[in-house]
């Protein structure tokens, strides 16, 4: 289902202080529709904070946001989008499948979770407790939750962190896929070579400022790799 | 782990979009149902909503009367079964909840935070249901008997519920403002404390005269008064004047400091 806006996203002057920081400073931003947006921070950034105000969890103290031309956590917009937390996300007891098959259960057109296991390989673990499962293996399954109630937007917080090289690559390729199929995507990563691999539209943010957009090819003339571009328009945190 | 794009099982994946919620109460209802299968797996929340007040019981049986009589330990286990599962088990599950972000995913689903509130209070409803009939059933078969009328147990069945959502209310204020770990050791804590000086399976009367008042204000001696007064054919008036000012502050005080994100 095509939104009834050009963007899938709409971030403008977005302020959010946590303990008197400023931890989001007048973030502006838009992610295309049908397109995959990566937000590019280093750690404390505000990608996350951005990212709970998408799905209305942190109510802004300035700016707006439009989520699929709506008010984020407005019923349309949760029916509409999928989000893959950064966090665990799941109960520590549920089993893989137990949890698919509940998150399926919220959705009226979900996809089939048998073959959303197989395609993600969660197959091999469906039945073990969420507790057990290893760091890549939980990344499977909350990128599996966040896909399974079909959505128009998908929101992902560093879905590949903890993947080793092969799943790595293999979730690049299901994520061209979803966008192949018309949903928008939109990524928070800290890895250059995956905003390289995927990105149409790149926001760089520092300190909860937008430090550079546009797309690879864009940000990349001159000469400089993402990395350095991303070195020198953002600071560091050590410790 | 396993190579999470293996293309293999049945048939291509259609990822076309196709947004849409099921209706509310499948949502609600499919919530209440995990938590509730979640619940029953879990060891240690079974020990605290079975294990211990059927100890109590059969204590009460076994020593015919020297320890409690069974008269007052049956609806007094009644009220601790409440206790445990509204309060302590709901606090832990649910600090757990928020610190694995449980609580910030389900909320951007089309369950919602009402959603997720409302299927976890139908779980808490479902708990004490299975756990009000074992418990009666036994302490029937260890020989209470007690003297309900019509108006005593309409009045235990709306304590029963006033408590509930009160307790719940205080889980949720714990929960929600505190570390995980932390909310594991106070529930832990509080539980122990008020089940011992809370009056909530010891009546009133056999504490010191001077506690009796500060003991007659808490949430839970309201709840086990009013419970025992029930199961020997009595009405009071005054644990449901207690458990509605404790619910009133408890609810509107959780409604503004919980936090669903840790």
């Amino acid at each position: 289902m095509a939104s009834p806006t050009a963007f899938a996203l709409q971030v403008r002057d977005l302020t959010v202080r946590l303990g008197g920081t400023a931890v989001l400073d007048a973030l502006s931003l838009t992610a295309a529709d049908g397109a995959l947006t990566a937000v590019l921070g280093p750690n404390g950034a505000g990608k996350t904070t951005l990212v709970r105000c998408c799905t209305g969890l942190v109510r802004p103290d300035a700016g707006e946001v439009a989520v699929l031309g709506r008010a984020p956590g407005s019923p349309d917009v949760t029916a509409a989008i999928g989000v893959m937390p950064q966090s665990t996300g799941a109960w520590s007891g549920i089993r893989a499948v137990e949890l698919l098959r509940y998150l399926a259960s919220l959705y009226a057109h979900p996809l089939d979770v048998d073959a959303l296991v197989a395609r993600l390989g969660i197959g091999a673990y469906a039945r073990t407790p969420y507790r057990r499962l290893s760091g890549g293996q939980q990344q499977a399954v909350n990128l599996a939750g966040a896909l399974v109630g079909r959505p128009s937007l998908v929101f992902l917080d560093e879905p590949t962190a903890g993947m080793d090289p092969h799943a790595r690559r293999a979730t690049w390729e299901l994520l061209r896929e979803l966008r192949a199929a018309g949903a928008s995507v939109v990524l928070t990563t800290h890895a250059m070579d995956e905003a390289e691999a995927l990105a149409d539209q790149v926001w760089m943010i520092d300190r909860g400022r937008v430090a550079a957009s546009g797309t690879v090819a864009e940000l990349t003339t001159g000469g400089q790799t993402l990395e350095d571009v991303f070195l020198t328009r953002t600071h560091g945190v050590v410790g | 782990m396993s190579a999470a794009g293996t293309v293999s099982g049945p048939g291509p994946l259609d990822l076309s979009p196709a947004p849409g919620a099921a209706p509310a109460g499948t949502r609600v209802l499919r919530h209440a149902l995990t938590e509730f299968r979640l619940l029953v797996r879990n060891g240690e929340q079974l020990l605290l909503a079975l294990v211990i007040p059927l100890a109590i019981l059969v204590l009460a049986a076994l020593t015919r009367g020297r320890f409690v009589p069974l008269a007052d330990a049956a609806p007094s286990v009644l009220a601790l079964a409440v206790w445990s599962s509204a309060f302590t088990s709901t606090a832990i599950a649910t600090g757990f909840e928020r610190r694995y972000g449980v609580l910030e995913r389900l909320a951007a689903t089309p369950l919602g935070r009402g959603g997720l509130l409302l299927g976890k209070a139908l779980a808490v409803a479902l708990v004490l249901l299975a756990q009000l009939v074992v418990l009666a059933v036994v302490a029937l078969a260890l020989g209470w008997r007690p003297a309900y009328t019509g108006a005593s147990v309409l009045a235990s069945l709306a304590l029963l519920v006033l408590a509930a959502v009160a307790f719940v209310a205080l889980a949720l204020l714990l929960a929600g403002r505190l570390r995980a770990e932390i909310t594991l050791a106070v529930a832990n804590l509080v539980y122990v404390v008020l089940l011992v000086a809370g009056g909530l399976v010891l009546p009133v009367a056999r504490y010191p005269r001077v506690l009796q008042p500060v003991v007659e204000a808490l949430p839970t001696a309201a709840l086990g008064e009013g419970l025992r007064a029930g199961a020997a054919g009595t009405v009071l008036g005054w644990p449901f004047a207690v458990l509605a000012v404790w619910l009133v502050v408890a609810v509107l005080v959780a409604r503004r400091g919980f936090r669903w994100t840790s």
